[in-house]
């Protein structure tokens, strides 16, 4: 029996309106990720990777085409249910690492437990996710006082406390050295495959994806060009 | 840990917030205390005419509430006294109201000593010749005024000689002859006030002065503290409600501008928050939340600052009282809160539909 994929892009259009200009985004881009597997999707700047990444997180409309997660359409789904399937779903590790300033590495964690509603649970995957991270000592410094790969890798653990069934990475090395960049992918590897941790990550370093992707999408011009 | 988010994100900007809660607790203590002095001047005006001692008022029959006029006759106490042996003091009063609303009143001392049953005199005497006066202490206090200075009343120089408890009837007090040669009101009174030997008999005696004298107004003290009290705050609440208006306004507008511009720098953090799943009534919740911990330590600063403010007018101006009133203190509290939660209901509003994408994007 074939397994469900859990993403399922089919003939994904976007197009952009600039003032009176249509700019295509995505030109028809059709994959499908199963659960458990760690994706790479690779494209050089202005291919359409990171309008790919808003869209199947639920953040952006396409123009045509369609999504499905968990086997449920997008475009089926109110603001709210998009909003419900990114807490609970879907975690987020972004190029910027987009930590909450005013808050520690712990309770940047935490919050994401706290909108989902999950707050005070889930406490051994927590324990699980610091010590798998190595971030465990670092829990009471405010994200200025962390490397801009501990950042990351407490954005990645955000991004997983809730256990959510896919992990979307965009550009996750895109702000550190090669030092941290191997860390933190080395992160998004282990939590894969310990944890069986479906992973999406969009990057433009054909390292980075060659590194961690079990499979490479390469994106030009807004299609897939290859895998 | 939203709790913490919401104190985090406030002290993160402290100057902002501290103005922010300054402002709201101006806006508290404009309402106290213009409250607290209104009701004030009302309570004292009263207590002052409460202080005379008297059971019944006989007045012109005007509607305004500080009189400057004379037309009862000199000779109607006598009258009175002879017919009604029920009253035991009855004392005329002239009173004339300058410009700085003021009063000054002229009154037989020994009559008046009498009916409020002993003026306690701090320092000096009472006035002996047509040019002394006595003034009460508050009096005394904001025009730094001692026995033997002299001061000017209607244009005429007067030797103060006394200084007096306050809260009987006037602040200024003048030899009753005096003030009817500067005022062309020899022989008569502004007013009349009458004392009981029986407090009970003032409502069949009342009715008794009203037949013989119609074109006068008679009333119980009792009565025309109330209508006085009634007219006051009917026409000072119009006022009144003009400044809380205001205070409200300045409120809502600087609740407004703070959590607007403080939506607009953390735009990134909400973007955050909607991107890992907060939803418009999480993120809304925020501002709300920050709102109200601004309003509820800008009530306590407020209420601070009108306590302080209360002691400041006591210092500077003694004449004008301040009451905190604590049901005001909780309007004001509420006032406060309902402002500032329609100030900040246009950021809130504006951060939960902030779309992540957009705000994300920026990268």
């Amino acid at each position: 029996m074939a397994i469900e994929p859990i993403i399922e892009v089919s003939d994904l259009k976007k197009v952009y309106r600039l003032g009176t200009v249509d700019v295509p985004a995505l030109r028809g881009v059709s994959f499908s990720v199963t659960p458990g597997e760690f994706t790479a999707v690779l494209g050089a700047s202005g291919s359409g990777k990171s309008t790919l990444f808003h869209i199947i997180g639920g953040m952006l409309a396409p123009t045509s085409g369609s999504v499905h997660i968990a086997g449920r359409d997008l475009a089926e789904m109110t603001d709210s249910q998009r909003t419900d399937l990114r807490k609970t779903t879907i975690g987020f590790v972004f190029q910027r690492f987009n930590l909450l300033p005013t808050l520690n590495a712990q309770e940047n964690i935490r919050i994401a437990q706290h909108i989902a509603g999950l707050a005070g649970e889930n406490a051994d995957h927590f324990e699980a996710i610091i010590r798998i991270l190595g971030i465990a000592h670092r829990m009471r410094h405010k994200p200025f006082a962390l490397s801009g790969g501990e950042q990351q890798r407490v954005a990645i653990a955000r991004a997983l406390v809730n256990k959510p069934r896919i992990v979307l990475a965009d550009e996750p090395t895109g702000n550190l050295d090669s030092e941290n960049s191997l860390a933190v992918l080395d992160a998004l590897k282990s939590l894969n495959k310990s944890l069986n941790q479906t992973v999406l990550m969009i990057t433009h370093n054909p390292e980075a994806a060659d590194y961690c992707g079990s499979r490479v999408l390469r994106m030009k011009d807004g299609r897939i060009v290859g895998a | 840990m939203v709790q913490r988010l919401v104190l985090r994100n406030l002290f993160h900007r402290p100057v902002r917030t501290g103005l922010t809660i300054l402002a709201v607790g101006v806006e508290v203590m404009m309402i106290v205390l213009m409250v607290g002095v209104s009701e004030g001047l009302l309570r004292e005006s009263l207590r002052r005419t409460r202080g005379v001692g008297a059971d019944i008022l006989i007045r012109p029959r005007i509607s305004a509430l500080t009189i400057s006029n004379a037309d009862i006759s000199a000779k109607l106490p006598q009258i009175l006294r002879e017919r009604f042996p029920a009253i035991s003091h009855a004392m005329g009063a002239t009173v004339f109201t300058p410009g700085n609303a003021q009063t000054i009143t002229g009154v037989d001392w020994a009559e008046f000593d009498d009916m409020a049953g002993g003026i306690v005199i701090f320092e000096g005497r009472e006035y002996r010749e047509p040019f002394e006066a006595v003034v009460d202490e508050l009096y005394a206090q904001q025009e730094d005024v001692a026995v033997g200075d002299t001061i000017d009343l209607m244009s005429h120089q007067f030797e103060v000689v006394g200084i007096v408890e306050t809260g009987k009837m006037s602040r200024v007090f003048i030899p009753l002859e005096t003030m009817g040669e500067l005022q062309g009101w020899q022989d008569r009174f502004s007013q009349l006030y009458l004392k009981l030997t029986d407090s009970s008999e003032a409502r069949n005696l009342i009715a008794e002065l009203r037949e013989l004298l119609p074109n006068r107004a008679v009333i119980s003290v009792e009565d025309f503290l109330a209508l006085t009290a009634t007219s006051v705050r009917q026409m000072s609440s119009q006022f009144v409600n003009i400044i809380i208006s205001i205070a409200v306004c300045i409120g809502f507008i600087v609740v407004m501008l703070a959590m607007y511009t403080a939506i607009l720098e953390r735009t990134r953090e909400i973007g955050i928050l909607k991107a890992i799943g907060a939803s418009k009534a999480f993120i809304g919740s925020i501002v709300m939340r920050e709102t109200l911990v601004v309003s509820c330590i800008g009530i306590v600063v407020g209420y601070l600052l009108s306590v302080l403010g209360q002691r400041l007018v006591a210092v500077q101006y003694p004449l004008v009282p301040v009451i905190l009133l604590p049901g005001w203190m909780a309007g004001a509290a509420a006032l406060t809160v309902l402002g500032s939660i329609a100030g900040a209901s246009y950021p809130a509003w504006k951060a939960a539909s902030a779309d992540p994408c957009e705000i994300l994007a920026y990268e």
